[in-house]
């Protein structure tokens, strides 16, 4: 869900940026991060914990807390709240520690 | 090897004052951040500051961040700047190693300041790691930055001042908060973001706390009970609350741990919000050259991180030879600033606090 009118903020609609997110074919706009494309495609699950798998998603919005660790391109570990958005980035997400080139 | 003089950490409210006072004075320094962008929090920060014109009161955060990062940008043969950067090593000669485009790079230098900040506390109760239960800065950032929201009903734990503006603001953007609630028999904030809540509608519950969120693949719903004097739950008046997010406001930690690298002298104390290093007047720690500014040293307001950031900057550079021509008159300006923005009752706190950490009285 975007903003669409807001008192204070404009939001100018930005170039369309597609991407695939497991295995699918997305969309999000320039300026966006991973994670924010993703939860505004209504993705809230974005990594899984290390030994009880539970669901994770954004949490802190700084690149400090891990909880929106996903696999960009291959590779793990990307801190997608702080990640921007790039045309025909693959993100997958991720379920482990994360290995390289997986 | 890369060889500089100063090298700050973090391109917030603190790191680019530095970095201005420091270039005034005649010092070049390099400035790393490891968002994609300078300005910090203030980037989502939509309502007006309070405080003196000094420290930018009546203008929105936003557009304090474009002065900052202006202000620093001016001076592009003295300040340096690497975003997308993270410091991933930090030694006692000063060398630091940094992470850019999946690169090592180490940096010799002479002085550092250390300007992270702080991250959101979070909260214990069963469940609290599902999607849709986020801090109520990261909510803030979604909305304000990105112009995405994170749902359609929504709780905020916590009546601290960034509780009441951000819940204010995620009625602005559409979204509805069906209540505050808040474990402390009275409201944490300025009586003024509370009185723009409640003539929305928003009901503020004091002496009320989660007590467990539900949901399998997301958050469906929460848990709320009243509290008691002792903090105790107060049994069969537990309350479910259906929301798809819930925001937890509170209150925030120092950004810290690059210090525990280096063996910086620390203490924890809880009204700084945690582990804070031991300072001198001038900002540095009892590391040899090795300064603090903004949260990461305590956490305050925004105003405050700005002005420690110009007072550090001078003195660094100062101590490194590039004594600023106006260096007295600046000197007990920025001191006087921060102490009226410590004076009141809601600076206690913060008062009691820094003189805890006065290296020169106790840490020796």
């Amino acid at each position: 869900m975007r903003i669409k009118e807001h008192p204070i903020l404009t939001f100018e609609e930005k170039p369309k940026l597609e991407f695939i997110y497991d295995g699918k074919k997305v969309s999000g706009y320039e300026g966006d991060t991973i994670a924010s494309a993703l939860h505004a495609i209504g993705v809230k699950t974005l990594s899984h914990s290390i030994h009880l798998k539970r669901p994770r998603g954004f949490y802190c919005a700084i690149g400090n807390c891990a909880s929106c660790n996903m696999i960009v391109d291959g590779k793990p570990n990307i801190r997608t709240c702080v990640t921007l958005l790039k045309e025909g980035m693959v993100v997958k997400t991720q379920t482990n520690k994360g290995d390289l080139y997986d | 090897m890369i060889n500089k003089d100063l090298v700050i950490i973090g391109g917030g409210p603190a790191g680019l004052s530095a970095a201005k006072l420091a270039a005034e004075s005649g010092l070049s320094s390099l400035v790393v951040e490891r968002d994609f962008k300078l300005g910090g929090q203030l980037v989502k920060q939509t309502h007006m500051f309070f405080g003196s014109e000094k420290q930018y009161a009546k203008t929105r955060g936003i557009d304090i961040a474009k002065i900052l990062v202006d202000d620093v940008l001016k001076y592009p043969s003295m300040i340096e700047v690497m975003t997308d950067t993270t410091v991933v090593g930090l030694y006692k000669d000063k060398v630091i190693s940094l992470l850019h485009n999946d690169k090592y790079i180490k940096v010799q230098t002479k002085a550092i300041i250390i300007a992270t900040g702080a991250s959101e506390k979070v909260l214990a109760f069963p469940n609290n790691d599902l999607p849709g239960i986020y801090g109520a800065g990261a909510v803030q950032t979604l909305m304000n930055v990105n112009g995405v929201l994170p749902g359609h009903d929504v709780v905020m734990v916590g009546s601290g001042n960034i509780g009441l503006i951000v819940s204010y603001q995620l009625m602005q953007a559409g979204v509805n908060v069906k209540c505050v609630i808040e474990a402390s028999n009275k409201i944490g904030g300025y009586k003024v973001h509370a009185s723009k809540l409640k003539r929305l509608g928003v009901n503020i519950l004091t002496s009320h706390s989660i007590k467990k969120a539900n949901g399998t693949e997301y958050l469906e719903s929460i848990e709320i009970s009243e509290l008691d004097g002792n903090w105790n739950y107060i049994e069969g008046t537990e309350k479910i609350i259906e929301v798809d997010s819930l925001c937890i406001s509170v209150g925030l930690s120092p950004l810290s741990n690059l210090l525990s690298m280096i063996d910086v002298d620390m203490k924890y104390v809880n009204s700084l919000g945690g582990l804070v290093p031991y300072i001198d007047e001038h900002h540095e720690t009892s590391v040899k050259n090795v300064y603090v500014a903004g949260d990461v040293c305590g956490v305050e307001e925004a105003s405050s991180a700005i002005v420690e950031g110009y007072l550090t900057g001078l003195i660094v550079a100062k101590d490194l030879g590039f004594k600023h021509e106006n260096y007295d008159d600046l000197y007990i300006n920025f001191k006087s600033q921060l102490e009226n923005l410590r004076s009141g009752p809601f600076g206690e706190k913060t008062r009691n606090g820094l003189k805890e950490i006065a290296r020169d009285q106790d840490a020796k």
